[in-house]
């Protein structure tokens, strides 16, 4: 539409004023009115391109006035507009010009979209910094009062933001002016300029004096906390806490404290669940002795709420609360003062209060200790252990580690099989995913004996769940396991079982055996591998399913490296070549990149062969060099970059390998 | 898995659904969800619950003790029971319920009942049951299209609260001029904030509440309508959600119908401010027909609504953009044919790119312009402005459109288009091409631009890198002296 606009001719679109710029201005301001809001925006945001074809004069005088007057267009160019002339100073001529910018930034100040003017007030929070404090008086600060004054709100919400950035470097009187604007923006009509001014107020309040914080700051707290709308009072919560910074103790008991019990006991659960969800920092701001006598009271009401909403707030901040009291005494003051209100959320009617619960609970056992665990935690867990909703139960079992480094893991260990068997066959997926990601830190914990009695079945039976995604996380859980319980665990536990599984009527439980040997080849090693693993892969070769016999192939390449000369050469080179002839596309395809691999595997252990041979000269590299190559290859690259050459080589390039693989053997 | 042991009762329903595809579908997870109430969050913080003993009937009591009885069962009433907790105080319940009705009755049918010093009793009655903190919502993305709307539990006695409310503001008896001691600026605000309510019966009964309050309080009017504007301006900048903001447009909308022209500016600012801008909201279908109100407009405003409306058109939304053309039509319905004039080109643009829409419908109601006579009659009066801002996308789409209802439909309307004038038809027909290729030569010229700004960025960037090294290492050489 700006396109479309108008009349209204680019200012000096004649351009030619004889300097030496390379482009008239029409032809840029044309891209910046092109009727397709796409091409305008890509315009706007190589704005700064435009401006240094322009020249900083020009830009000025001529791109700058002609932005001001485009600001009626789609809210995606101003919006990318505002946020260009944030960093536009030294494009205008540095700081000493950055004051041309704010003409258009305060027309984009005052637009009704959120997010425009949000972003122009950043840019120019960003310009405010780089002007001389004369032209900080001289331009800046005129440009927040006319906004603090605007007649629509949007000019005033957008003046909320900016009395802090001028005031530390404006002079006294001026100083004076602007509290007295930002005074009148927290009466303000609107309660939408009223929650702008609520939401600043702590930014404000930081870089006045002290005197002014006492003598202004906190009637104008008081007054928003006790607004009419819940929606300012809420916010005057979390001003609260940088303004509690910066008093004394004293002034904070006699000023703040009882605006603070009011707002945790307001009618509102808005403001009510404000208090909750901030309260680590006021905890940390009001300091540790009216923590003591104001706060836990406060605290304590939250969590019995009469809200779902706000005990799930305040129980998640349990743990913290509790962590940033002081030592002295602290075991006493959980005991008494917060376990009894713990116990009762345990058993909640609302999932989300106890899950909020569960996921910082344990943290607790670390704060008071092994006694203080066994008799008053202990018993809360294993209630949480039992109960309905997985969710809290999962946020039990994903956060054993605190509790094992307290007490060890043996005391839960009756309860926690149930609850995990149960977690392990929950009907949603995600949750079954949940648990086994935390099989292996149980595994470890528990101990093998255990592991094997109760939960090694659990392990199988996930290989065969029906979401792909189960499968997989089992698959990568058993090689964690293996690498925790060591070969000959996986040797007599794991491997039998999985390969038994290559015989299964169900293709996709098939493949899953090919996955777990990718998995495990490597914690299984050689041994086990050539002798157990290899023949199982081979015999699948003859599958009748090509998603098989390709995963097969794809099998092959991943566990060649761990393969001897003699398997490679002997039984894998044939059944690759097989493959390489198959039918189907897929098949094909993967058993070529196999072979590629193979080959290069094969001609490495050679080199390593003849290394050990000619023990004269040092490094493998060279080595290289002086192995015989086939016509045509460049005997640049080392193996390492051939890796990924075109597979229709790659059966030529066996050829090569197995020449070497000859001579190297006659010698 | 076939191992697993039954599934808990709960997800008996979903798990079968969920061995297919691992997800719930979202219209299973709503049927396991019932109805739901919730009670209000005020109640809840409140302790210990009194008992209720009757009180003999009104009509039982001499008139002398009459008014007295009532302002005892005003206050009676004043005390709540929380409906959550479905066997509590049941015989406290149903004595209020009792006691509700009577009340109700009593002022509707009997003459001389609301004396002045009743008006006290009565106005804190009512904020005592129906000025109440919303508690939070249930569902967090609630969609009331979709969803079912969660009901408030202590209805039963709210209800009759409302109930009671209008026969008091609508009784012969009643005295604005008394009330509005009672019934003031902080009444009304706790009173709109309840529009917020999940429950549309509570919306509809507030409705008509704030309709009678807005005509029988003259002082109030201006603050009604400046709250109301202040929660449209929350809903549309800030937060998006706001239960009733189709009960408040309609009482707006009926508040503006009664205005004689010339329209006042602050309802002309309403209109660019607030009406225009909220078509940009997410859940504009709810209130879609409300907002399209009011349907007689000066000519000025209609201007500026279709210029607005141009402005916030949707990008993604098809849905919406098939309501925007239906308001589009409803406006060059009555527009004249002056005001068509100065907005034709801006608007057949629009309707260019709409009628070349991939999506069929947005297309289809486009096309349907061409069915409303008084359009064609416009479009025939201007024939030689818009045949050539539509003719290149009816071109294109004529043979590539993937639907054969759209082609058929594009294909009347170029007969249509060329019967109003076929030599201009002609002669875009003949320069379709070479107007195809000067646009992409256009574009060249454009990308060589770019190219060439590009260049010179990195020219100057380089230049600036270099006097950098330069003085750098002047500074280091004298420094080195």
């Amino acid at each position: 539409m700006a396109g479309a606009a108008g009349p209204r001719a680019a200012p000096g679109a004649a351009g030619g004023d004889g300097d030496d710029s390379l482009y008239p201005i029409a032809v840029l301001i044309d891209e910046l009115r092109n009727e397709d809001v796409q091409l305008r925006l890509n315009s706007i945001k190589k704005l700064s391109t435009i401006a240094l074809a322009l020249g900083v004069e020009r830009t000025r005088t001529e791109l700058l006035p002609f932005l001001t007057d485009t600001i009626y267009d789609e809210d995606e160019v101003l919006l990318a507009l505002a946020e260009q002339l944030g960093n536009f100073t030294g494009l205008v001529g540095g700081p000493d010009f950055a004051h041309c910018l704010l003409p258009p930034l305060e027309s984009l100040a005052t637009v009704e979209e959120t997010v425009v003017r949000d972003k122009a007030v950043e840019s120019l929070r960003q310009i405010s910094q780089e002007h001389t404090p004369v032209a900080l008086e001289a331009h800046f600060v005129p440009l927040v009062k006319r906004l603090a004054s605007g007649d629509w709100f949007t000019s005033r919400t957008s003046a909320c933001g900016l009395f802090s950035v001028c005031y530390p470097r404006a002079s006294n009187a001026v100083k004076a002016e602007i509290r007295q604007h930002f005074r009148s923006l927290c009466s303000d009509d609107t309660p939408m300029v009223r929650r702008a001014a609520a939401s600043k107020l702590g930014e404000f309040a930081k870089v006045l004096e002290l005197d002014s914080v006492k003598t202004e700051i906190v009637p104008l707290f008081t007054n928003l906390a006790s607004d009419e709308q819940d929606s300012v009072r809420l916010l005057a919560v979390e001003a609260c806490v940088s303004i509690a910074q910066l008093l004394s103790q004293d002034d904070l008991e006699a000023l703040v404290i009882p605006i603070l019990r009011q707002a945790a006991e307001d009618k509102s659960w808005r403001v009510r669940y404000m208090v909750a969800d901030k309260f680590s920092e006021l905890q940390k701001a009001v300091g540790p002795k009216i923590t003591l006598n104001d706060l836990i009271p406060a605290f304590q009401s939250l969590l019995k709420d009469c809200e779902a909403e706000v005990r799930a707030a305040a129980a998640h901040k349990v743990k913290e609360l509790c962590e940033n009291l002081p030592t002295e005494g602290r075991e006493a003051i959980i005991v008494n003062q917060i376990l009894p209100y713990i116990k009762e959320l345990v058993s909640d009617t609302n999932q989300h209060v106890k899950s909020a619960l569960a996921s910082v609970i344990m943290g607790l056992s670390t704060i008071l200790g092994k006694e203080n665990t066994i008799e008053h935690l202990l018993p809360l867990f294993l209630a949480q252990l039992k109960d309905e909703c997985p969710e809290v139960r999962l946020n039990i079992i994903s956060n054993l580690d605190c509790v094992n480094e307290v007490i060890g893991i043996r005391q839960l260990s009756q309860s926690l099989l149930p609850a995990i068997v149960e977690l392990a066959e929950d009907a949603k997926w995600r949750v079954r995913l949940a648990i086994i990601e935390y099989m292996p830190l149980l595994a470890g914990q528990l101990g093998v004996e255990f592991f094997d009695e109760k939960l090694n079945s659990l392990c199988m039976a996930w290989l065969v769940d029906h979401v792909y995604a189960i499968r997989e996380a089992a698959t990568n859980n058993l090689m964690k396991l293996v690498q925790k319980f060591g070969t000959e665990w996986a040797q007599n536990t794991i491997v039998p079982k999985v390969l038994v599984m290559a015989n299964d009527p169900n293709y996709l439980h098939r493949m899953t055996t090919l996955f777990c040997i990718n998995a495990l080849s490597e914690a299984c090693g050689q041994e086990i591998t050539t002798k157990q693993m290899l023949p199982i892969v081979l015999k699948m070769a003859g599958d009748q399913v090509a998603n098989v016999r390709f995963n097969v192939a794809k099998s092959l390449q991943k566990i060649g490296p761990i393969l001897d000369t003699d398997a490679l050469q002997g039984k894998v080179k044939p059944v690759l070549q097989k493959l390489g002839q198959d039918e189907d596309m897929d098949v094909k395809y993967f058993a070529q990149e196999a072979i590629s691999v193979v080959a290069q595997r094969l001609r490495k252990l050679d080199v390593l062969v003849k290394d050990r041979e000619e023990p004269r000269i040092p490094g493998a590299d060279k080595n290289l060099f002086l192995i015989p190559r086939g016509p045509g290859e460049d005997t640049g690259k080392g193996p390492a970059c051939q890796l990924h050459v075109n597979t229709r080589d790659t059966l030529a390039q066996l050829e090569i390998a197995e020449l070497v693989h000859f001579l190297q053997s006659r010698e | 898995m076939s191992s697993s042991p039954p599934a808990p009762s709960a997800c008996a329903a979903i798990s079968a659904a969920e061995k297919v595809d691992g997800f719930t579908r979202k219209s299973v997870r709503k049927a396991q969800r019932q109805k739901r109430s919730q009670g209000s969050s005020q109640f809840r913080s409140q302790g210990g619950q009194a008992e209720l003993h009757p009180l003999p009937q009104l009509k039982d009591a001499t008139s002398n003790e009459q008014q007295e009885l009532f302002c005892q069962k005003l206050q009676q009433c004043c005390i709540l029971f929380d409906f959550m907790d479905s066997v509590s105080d049941l015989k406290s319940k149903e004595i209020k319920r009792a006691t509700l009705n009577e009340l109700v009755e009593y002022v509707s049918t009997n003459r001389g009942v609301i004396v002045e010093s009743a008006y006290s009793d009565i106005v804190k009655m009512i904020s005592a049951n129906i000025f109440r903190t919303l508690p939070p919502s249930d569902n967090p993305d609630f969609d009331p299209e979709e969803d079912e709307p969660t009901l408030e539990a202590s209805w039963p006695h709210i209800q009759l609260v409302y109930e009671f409310f209008l026969r008091f503001l609508e009784s012969p008896d009643f005295q604005p001029s008394i009330a509005k001691r009672y019934i003031d600026q902080k009444f009304v605000q706790q009173l709109l904030e309840l529009f917020d309510s999940e429950d549309p019966r509570e919306r509809d009964f507030l409705k008509t509440v704030l309709h009678r309050i807005y005509g029988k309080f003259l002082g109030l009017r201006a603050f009604i309508r400046k709250q109301i504007n202040n929660i449209f301006l929350r809903f549309i900048y800030e937060t998006e959600h706001f239960n009733g903001v189709a009960e408040l447009l309609e009482i707006l909308g009926s508040i503006i119908n009664g205005f004689a022209l010339p329209l006042k500016a602050e309802h002309k600012q309403f209109l660019m401010k607030v009406l225009i801008p909220m078509h940009t909201a997410k859940g504009l279908a709810l209130f879609h027909a409300q907002v399209i109100l009011p349907p007689q407009l000066p000519n000025c405003l209609i201007h500026f609504k279709l210029l607005g409306l141009l402005k916030f058109w949707p990008k993604t939304c098809s849905q919406k953009e098939v309501m925007f053309l239906g308001e589009i039509e409803e406006i060059l319905d009555v527009i004249e044919p002056t005001q068509f004039k100065k907005i034709e080109e801006p608007l057949f643009k629009q309707i260019s790119k709409c009628v070349s829409s991939s999506h069929f419908q947005v297309a289809e109601r486009a096309l349907y312009f061409w069915n409303n006579e008084y359009i064609l009659s416009l479009i025939e009066e201007n024939i030689d402005k818009i045949l050539p801002i539509m003719f290149a996308s009816l071109y294109k789409i004529s043979k590539e459109h993937w639907n054969q209802t759209i082609v058929a439909l594009v294909y009347n309307v170029l007969k249509t288009l060329m019967e109003m004038n076929g030599k201009l038809f002609d002669d875009l027909t003949s320069s379709y091409k070479a107007e195809r290729q000067r646009e992409k030569k256009k574009e060249l010229e454009r990308e060589e631009l770019w190219k060439k700004l590009e260049e010179l960025k990195l020219k100057k960037a380089l230049e600036n890198q270099n006097s950098a090294y330069n003085m750098h290492s002047l500074l280091s050489s004298t420094g080195a002296e």
